[in-house]
């Protein structure tokens, strides 16, 4: 009887714990929006190179816990290598964006014209 | 006596049944279903507030509640960037591309047009708020059909226990979450993200949930 009771102590704030967590989210969000936010609020806090070194080695991360990162974050990578001059990058970037969210195939197409011109 | 109350008594049921009824309409998404949009182009916001950070504060968070209901969410500062290429400087004038256009450059099936109506602080002798209220419109980039349009308004001096209930609840309950332990610095970030969860997540009244969810077609 005492041991039930002992059980029913331990289990009831899990089950109560249980209730009040969310499902887990889709995507890992990494540094994108917060980025995005600096790059019209506060330019000049952090060049693109240290804007891109944040980004990829959050998708490093993410990719090692096998989980994804959101919609736009490779497409926004790609803005950034292009920024900073690296145009193969720029490229592959967004034929990753396009290859994991088929949905932004025309405008990835119309990107990578534009940059091989 | 009893004869005039019974019937008194009867009409008044009837007019409390019918009052707790009214307040249970719906939203209708038969425009919405029909079209069953994939993925969202989110246009630059309007702003109507004087604060001139409140667009692109808002458009840095349109993104998450989006995405998480479902939908592929494309890059907005790129896409800010493609219309700047093109001579589009603002807003007000991104807003003004036709369908057709935005169909033909970018491919999304559906349009968001968002206005931010109010936004950062206000102070009083005791306390300072910082509120934004947002208003948002969905449309079917090939019809022209609205889908969906809705507002939503938060602040950081609200109660929390004023959240919305029910299962669909608990999506904006963890982007809100998430969002408190993420962004410390500015509080107008801070609540516009609040805002944005309330406003763009698929909820009570709110946006249906996208194929990429696992919730798609439930709600």
């Amino acid at each position: 009887m005492k041991k039930s009771y002992t059980l029913a102590v331990v289990l009831l704030p899990c089950l109560l714990i249980g209730c009040a967590s969310a499902p887990p989210t889709l995507y890992q969000w990494g540094d994108y929006q917060e980025q995005i936010y600096n790059m019209y609020n506060d330019p000049g806090k952090s060049p693109p190179e240290e804007q891109i070194a944040k980004l990829e080695e959050d998708y490093q991360k993410v990719r090692s816990s096998n989980k994804q990162v959101p919609p736009g974050y490779h497409a926004h990578l790609s803005f950034l290598y292009f920024k900073t001059g690296k145009v193969d990058q720029a490229l592959q970037e967004l034929e990753t964006e396009k290859a994991i969210f088929p949905e932004s195939t025309v405008y990835m197409n119309r990107l990578i014209q534009q940059i091989k011109k | 006596m009893r004869n005039y109350l019974k019937p008194l008594f009867l009409m008044m049921l009837v007019l409390i049944l019918a009052g707790c009824a009214t307040t249970q309409k719906s939203y209708d998404y038969a425009a919405f279903k029909r079209s069953n949009p994939k993925s969202i182009l989110v246009l630059p916001p309007l702003n109507n507030s004087p604060d001139v950070k409140a667009s692109y504060t808002f458009l840095s968070v349109a993104t998450y509640p989006l995405a998480e209901s479902g939908y592929y969410v494309f890059p907005v500062a790129l896409v800010d960037q493609s219309f700047k290429e093109n001579g589009l400087m603002n807003p007000s004038e991104i807003h003004q591309v036709s369908l057709k256009k935005l169909d033909e450059i970018f491919g999304a099936d559906a349009v968001l047009y968002i206005a931010v109506e109010k936004f950062g602080s206000s102070y009083n002798i005791i306390s300072s708020e910082s509120r934004v209220t947002a208003s948002a419109k969905l449309l079917d980039v090939k019809t022209g059909d609205v889908l969906w349009e809705g507002n939503a308004t938060a602040s950081d001096a609200e109660n929390e226990s004023n959240s919305q209930g029910g299962l669909v609840g608990l999506l904006v309950k963890a982007i809100v979450k998430q969002i408190m332990s993420n962004f410390g610095t500015d509080p107008s970030l801070r609540v516009s993200s609040v805002t944005s969860a309330r406003l763009l997540s698929a909820n009570k009244n709110g946006i249906l949930f996208g194929p990429r969810s696992p919730q798609y077609g439930k709600y």
